[in-house]
């Protein structure tokens, strides 16, 4: 594409191709994007005069060589093809100086009274992005597109919509956000309890996504991605870490989590050697920050739990009374049916089948196929064999996966 | 500054627990007090409750001809009970003033915001 135009400028040390672009794009997009709505107060003004920045890039770059501040470059490119497009389009110089008036006054009402560090333009995005104004699809479409630098198709797909449901998903979104002036800003203090809840709550969701069914591009990294932003954007709030280290934690194991024909592989069995220890290194790290920092939430202990997981050489030797001691605390935070099963289980590895048994059927959760595979696994243990056998029953015809469906119908041990 | 509607919506033959009288004349306190709070900081523009949909009339045009009938427009469970027209600098100062309304009044508020004639 490049060589024809250029053939002696392309430095050989530094080829400047579509894949080197693509990758600053992705790293990129989000905070360029980010400055822009700033500036212009306006999401698809920003998105068009970025695009358009990164196309010239595609054109330059080749030729003149990566500029030392790649990102830098595309902003204020942007900033300029933005600034001449609305020079073009305006209808007389009028308008305009009333555009330059009003601008202040559209833009960020706290802006002139911040005090201290100047705030990066993302942790704005992300949380008029993952407003509660929004329904959670959209809050995950534009974090997604506009965060993320993923292309509407590239969202679609990983959420097996089509991409014209998905546009039309975005643009929905974006309307609200202009007529009902969803604002663009950080929310004070007295307000992010309640703000921060659906923007990690997104982060999480994109992740789990990415586990369920593996997806293309990767929204586990995604996540993590988008975590790691979040965390040094929110270096104070406890969560944030908490979300980022459970997202590690469990990332960890990504390489033992699943057979090659898709089934899951419970914990118990997982081959321990192949779980990342860079990644369980950073984690734990994190997780023990957390914990001397002593605000515990509900992503904090599930990071916590997943970090005594990780540090037990077998299943056996896991610290089993410690799980239990951080699902008491879990549970009595997030008061769920889900937390109560994995607390009953964990229960079951300190006082055995029985009592887990007796906490699980306690448990109003007849719909979630899990519930009725721990059933299974606990009556088996306890030598209940024919009810161990219609439990597995029930989980398989629940399944989500035939992998899973066949694993269950073998009454879970096709590998054991 | 936009303008939003703050909505009240009432449910047909929906049982709320009976008031008391000393409860409604508390509630009625402190709708006053928040009303009064709106108008000194400028938000408030003009509020309302309205009588039940029985007495309300439909005009229309059919046929090219002028046509007055017994209402509501929209055969429906749910009307609209009341409504305050508030502005306010974007959606979340508009939130935090449905969330007083809301937790007065007990009822659910949606928060609608007006097109915004010059643009």
């Amino acid at each position: 594409m490049f060589g024809a135009d250029s053939p002696r400028k392309g430095s050989a040390a530094f080829p400047i191709d579509e894949a080197v672009v693509s990758r600053i794009f992705r790293e990129e997009y989000g905070r360029s994007v980010a400055a822009l709505i700033r500036a212009f107060g306006d999401i698809d003004v920003a998105e068009d005069a970025v695009q358009e920045a990164f196309a010239v890039a595609l054109r330059k770059w080749p030729g003149a060589g990566l500029p030392p501040n790649p990102g830098g470059w595309i902003t204020t490119t942007a900033r300029n093809v933005a600034t001449d497009r609305q020079r073009r389009e305006s209808r007389g110089r009028e308008l305009l100086r009333e555009v330059a008036v009003l601008l202040p006054r559209n833009g960020d009402p706290g802006t002139s009274k911040e005090v201290g560090p100047v705030q990066d333009d993302r942790l704005r995005l992300i949380f008029t992005c993952c407003h509660p104004a929004l329904s959670t699809e959209a809050q995950v479409a534009l974090t997604l597109r506009l965060l993320g630098g993923l292309s509407t198709k590239e969202v679609a797909r990983s959420f097996l919509v089509t991409e014209a449901t998905l546009a039309q998903r975005l643009v929905r979104a974006k309307r609200k956000i202009k007529a009902a002036r969803i604002p663009y800003r950080v929310p004070e203090v007295h307000e992010l309890p309640g703000r921060l809840r659906p923007v990690l709550a997104v982060i999480y969701l994109l992740f789990n996504a990415g586990l369920t069914g593996p997806t293309e591009p990767d929204l586990c990294l995604e996540a993590i991605r988008l975590a790691r932003i979040l965390a040094m954007l929110m270096p104070d709030e406890p969560e944030v870490a908490g979300l980022l280290a459970l997202l590690l934690l469990t990332e960890s194991r990504r390489a033992s989590r699943l057979r090659a024909d898709g089934s899951l592989v419970v914990l118990g069995e997982q081959d321990r050697g192949r779980w990342d220890q860079a990644l369980i290194g950073e984690g734990q790290a994190i997780v023990r920050r957390c914990l001397r920092r002593n605000q515990p939430g509900p992503y904090q202990l599930q990071a916590a739990i997943n970090a005594v997981h990780a540090d037990a050489a077998t299943f056996e030797q896991t610290d089993w009374s410690q799980i239990v001691a951080l699902y008491d605390q879990l549970i009595a935070v997030t008061p769920t049916p889900v937390v109560a099963l994995n607390r009953a289980i964990a229960i079951g590895e300190v006082q055995g089948p029985a009592a887990a048994l007796a906490l699980v059927d306690e448990l109003d959760l007849d719909n979630y196929y899990p519930l009725h595979a721990t059933r299974a696994d606990l009556l088996r243990r306890l030598g209940r064999n024919s009810e161990a056998a219609t439990a597995y029953q029930r989980a398989a015809a629940m399944a989500p996966t035939d992998a899973e469906r066949d694993f269950l119908r073998l009454g879970g041990r096709a590998s054991r | 500054m936009a303008h939003y509607l703050l909505s009240v919506h009432s449910v047909d033959g929906e049982l709320r627990e009976p008031m008391t009288d000393d409860a409604m004349k508390e509630s009625f306190r402190q709708i006053g007090i928040l009303e009064a709070e709106m108008k000194s900081s400028g938000s408030w523009v003009f509020s309302g409750r309205l009588h039940g949909p029985d007495t309300a009339t439909v005009v229309r045009i059919s046929n090219g001809e002028l046509l007055t009938t017994d209402g509501p427009f929209a055969e429906s469970k749910e009307h609209l009970g009341g409504f305050y027209i508030i502005e306010a600098q974007d959606l979340d100062a508009a939130l935090a003033l449905a969330s007083k309304v809301t937790k007065v009044i007990k009822r659910p508020i949606e928060v609608w915001p007006f097109v915004d004639v010059r643009s």
